[in-house]
Formats: structure tokens, C-alpha cells, sequence
């Protein structure tokens, strides 16, 4: 690429100091399926946005494609102003500075919870490892599984797991959260525990990119809420304005479904 | 009826301790082997998946006796290569190492990748999430797990490289059915003795493998 074609790219458009996470122009296929249509979307610093919406319209994929588990197939994706990058060295630095939280958990079923926190710590911030055991305490300690620092993933409750599983993120000094659906997989009674940890997340300034169905959360917690439908974000607004007006008619449907019964 | 053991022309644990030997560095080396084309199966070059699958799919599909008669001609009597070795014996039994090890590589890749298949895709996913790189992904999530999930076929495999290492005969390795051989030859009227003794010297080597490692299945295994 000539020096010409670089000052050009789309990472000199004049960009806001806050931004942290920008899509312009992103698209995705999966076969005949376009799951993800022209998403412009703007993440600034200490944000918390919730992507909401029905089955199927593109929203984790959307999450995903944030630290490149999708690739896309147009647009450009970037991250504190770098654009991604290709597979490689440079990608999973990249990830190292975004959290992620799956809607599976995903621990790593081999190690103990302790372990799981420090992996990415040693292996990648190459912090020591009586520092990383340190620090990997008091994250278990402030999600609340403290006790259960020594224990296997599969010893532990949904609940636990998935508090572990932000724990693991954390312990990465992200610049940005992604979450996943983290409490579609949960038993309705362990959904709060995780809800109340992100919620206090939120209130530490912590820049996070919500994928769920809890409305509660979206109401609570999200400086804004985005709604897609179809590959498509339909609408953008704040949660008050969301919940009590929405603007497009797939909007009002979908919520008439999901708020009265 | 067990007399011929004891004049003393014939030495039965020798032969075995070199059957033995055969089994350990192969299966050393085949693990190694195995682990290195399984990398290569999964890895995101398609330079390296491609030679691995050819090399896999034509090897194993290849008989043991044409990899090792290969080795011993091929290698050894034609391109002169002796693996540091000058006594016949010897040469035989490096050799016969380096077919076995190329020969059951291929299983055990093929044994890993079923381990590998295993391990659900979320668990590579997270790795990378928190910025692994690919090899740090294979080796510190994916591997340890399908490795645990894969002993017991490892085990099947290691059972039959045991009594693989009989073809090491045709290569003049030193090992225990190239004793039987000769024991057959001299010992016609004792040729059932001859057969029930080697049979159960296989077993005393294999059996405990498969008992060793079926236990390590079980205490090994990932709980989910």
C-alpha cells in the first residue's frame, strides 16, 4: 500500500477523543443470510451500551465481530483509533485490551478458577506470578467467588462460573467489556448475581458493550440502548426515551411482546 | 515341557527387554510426531494441513512391513543413511524406531484430533478472546484437554505399536518374534509352548498398559 492510500484510510477522518470502539460501514454474511447491513455504530469512552433485539437479528454477531471472533466481510472496525488487524501477533493484542463475556462461560475446563483468572495474566501481560495470583484474588473476591478460588469450573453454579468468567476479562485491564447474552444460559435465580456485578462495573466508569434480553439491566444500567432487527440497528436511543417511546413500529412490537406479561 | 528355556541357548528376556525398548522410544517418538501433524491439521496454514493430511493419509494407509522394509532399503542400503549406528543389529533397530515412529504418528494424530474434537469450540474462543496466540491457544487450552480426552485411544495405539514391533523382525531388530523364529525352528516338537510363551510375554507387556491407562482415562478426564 503507497503512503498516499494510507493517509486516506478511514482511520484519519477526524475522530472524536472519547471514541473508543467505532464500526463504520460493517458488513457480514453467512452464506445467502446478511446478518450484518451497513452497522454504523460509535462506542465512546465509560459507555455502557445495550444491544437489544429479537432472535436472530445480528446481534451477537455484532458483539463478536468487535474483537474479530467474526471476521467482516466490508467496513472497518476500530479500537482506541487502530483499525483491526489480520489473524496474527497483532489481532490477539489487540484482544488482550477488549473482554469478553460468552453466553457458555467458556472457563477452561482443565484449570481451577485461580488458574483461569491468571492464565491470560502470565501468559500474555507476562505478569509475574505471585502478582497475578494476587490480583486474581481480589477480582474473584469483588465478584464474590473468593471461596471458590480453588475449585473446577464444573464444581460451580451458572452463576459463579459466569462472575468467574468476568473475573478472567478483568484481570486483563480491558479497555472495553463485551458481553455476550451473559445470563441466557442462567437459571432465573442466579441472574442477578452477575446482573449486580456488571451493574457496579457500569458505575466504575468501565466502557461496556451489553448484548442481552434483560430489560431491567437496560433500563438501569445503559447510558444507551441499541435495538436491530434484521442485520439491521433499527434505533438508537436513550433507555428512558427507549422503553417509553420508541420511534419505529419493529421497535414498539417487539417491546409490546416482551414488557406485558 | 518348558525345558528349552532352561539350557540356556536362547535368551527370552533379552529378546523381550529389546521388544520392550522398541515400544518405549517409538512410542515416545510417536507421540512427539503425532502431536506436531495434529498441530498441523488444525493450524490456519493451508500449506501445513495440506502436508499433513497427505502425510497421514498415505502413511497409515501404507502396510507397516512396506515402511520398515522401506527404511532398511531405501533409507539405509540405498542412500546409506545409518542413524549413527555400525552393527547390523543396531542399524536394524534405529531404523526400525524411525518407521514405527513415522507409521503410528499417524494414529496418533488421528487420535488426538478425535480428542481435539472434543473440546468445545468455546473453549479456543475464549483463549483468543483474552488474546492467546495460536500456539498458546493449542498448547496451554485445547491440547491438555484433548490430550486427556484421548488416552484411551492412545492406549489402543500404544497396545498395537507393542505388537507392531514384531514386523521389526523383517528388518533384522534383534526383538522378541525374531527369537520365536529361530525357537520355532529348533524346537518343532514344542511349537504350541513356543507360540503360548510369546503370546504371553506380548500380554505381560501390553496388559498393564491397557489397565495403567484405562485408570488414567477416568482420573484424567475434563469434567464439564
Amino acid at each position: 500500500m503507497s503512503g498516499e492510500s494510507v493517509s486516506k484510510g478511514p482511520e484519519d477522518t477526524p475522530r472524536a477523543a472519547g471514541d473508543l470502539v467505532v464500526l463504520s460501514g460493517v458488513n457480514k454474511h453467512f452464506g445467502a443470510l446478511h446478518v450484518l447491513q451497513d452497522i454504523d455504530l460509535t462506542i465512546t469512552r465509560g459507555e455502557v451500551v445495550v444491544v437489544i433485539g429479537p432472535s436472530g437479528s445480528g446481534k451477537s454477531t455484532l458483539c463478536r465481530t468487535i474483537n474479530r471472533l467474526e471476521s467482516v466481510d466490508s467496513g472497518t472496525i476500530t479500537i482506541d483509533g487502530k483499525p483491526l488487524p489480520q489473524e496474527g501477533r497483532e489481532l490477539a493484542r489487540l484482544r488482550s485490551d477488549v473482554g469478553m463475556v460468552f453466553q457458555s462461560f467458556n472457563l477452561f475446563a482443565h484449570k481451577t478458577v485461580l488458574e483461569n483468572v491468571m492464565l491470560g495474566q502470565i501468559k500474555v501481560r507476562r505478569t509475574e506470578k505471585k502478582a497475578a495470583e494476587a490480583k486474581a484474588r481480589a477480582l474473584l473476591d469483588r465478584v464474590g467467588v473468593g471461596t471458590q478460588a480453588d475449585k473446577y469450573p464444573a464444581q460451580l453454579s451458572g452463576g459463579q462460573q459466569q462472575r468467574v468468567a468476568i473475573a478472567r476479562a478483568l484481570a486483563m485491564d480491558p479497555k472495553v467489556m463485551l458481553f455476550d447474552e451473559p445470563t441466557s444460559a442462567l437459571d432465573p435465580e442466579m441472574i442477578n448475581e452477575v446482573l449486580e456485578v456488571m451493574q457496579q462495573l457500569a458505575r466504575d466508569g468501565m466502557t461496556m458493550v451489553v448484548v442481552t434480553h434483560e430489560m431491567g439491566f437496560a433500563r438501569s444500567a445503559a447510558n444507551r440502548v441499541v435495538f436491530m432487527a434484521d442485520g439491521k440497528i433499527v434505533e438508537q436511543a436513550s433507555p428512558e426515551e427507549f422503553f417509553s417511546n420508541p420511534r419505529s413500529d419493529r421497535a414498539k412490537d417487539f417491546l409490546s411482546k416482551i414488557l406485558h406479561h | 515341557m518348558f525345558d528349552f528355556l532352561d539350557s540356556g541357548q536362547y535368551d527370552l528376556l533379552g529378546a523381550f527387554w529389546v521388544t520392550a525398548q522398541l515400544a518405549l522410544y517409538s512410542a515416545i517418538g510417536s507421540l512427539v510426531w503425532g502431536t506436531a501433524l495434529v498441530a498441523m491439521r488444525v493450524s490456519p496454514v493451508p500449506l501445513m494441513r495440506g502436508f499433513a493430511t497427505a502425510y497421514v493419509n498415505v502413511v497409515r494407509n501404507t502396510p507397516l512391513t512396506v515402511v520398515l522394509v522401506a527404511c532398511l532399503l531405501g533409507l539405509n542400503q540405498t542412500l546409506g543413511v545409518s542413524l549413527g549406528a555400525d552393527r547390523f543389529e543396531d542399524i536394524g533397530f534405529r531404523l526400525a524406531v524411525l518407521g514405527l515412529v513415522a507409521y503410528t504418528g499417524t494414529f496418533v494424530c488421528e487420535a488426538l484430533r478425535s480428542g481435539i474434537n472434543t473440546v468445545p469450540p468455546g473453549q479456543a474462543e475464549a483463549a483468543r478472546a483474552l488474546g492467546l496466540s495460536f500456539t498458546q491457544v493449542l498448547r496451554l487450552v485445547v491440547l491438555p484437554q484433548a490430550f486427556r480426552a484421548a488416552v484411551t485411544p492412545l492406549a489402543n495405539v500404544l497396545i498395537a505399536l507393542t505388537k507392531n514391533t514384531t514386523v521389526a523382525a523383517a528388518i533384522g531388530a534383534a526383538e522378541a518374534s525374531l527369537l520365536m523364529k529361530t525357537m520355532m525352528e529348533n524346537e518343532t516338537d514344542a511349537l504350541f509352548t513356543v507360540f503360548a510363551v510369546f503370546a504371553f510375554g506380548f500380554i505381560v507387556l501390553t496388559l498393564p498398559t491397557g489397565l495403567i491407562l484405562g485408570w488414567a482415562a477416568k482420573r484424567l478426564a475434563v469434567k464439564r
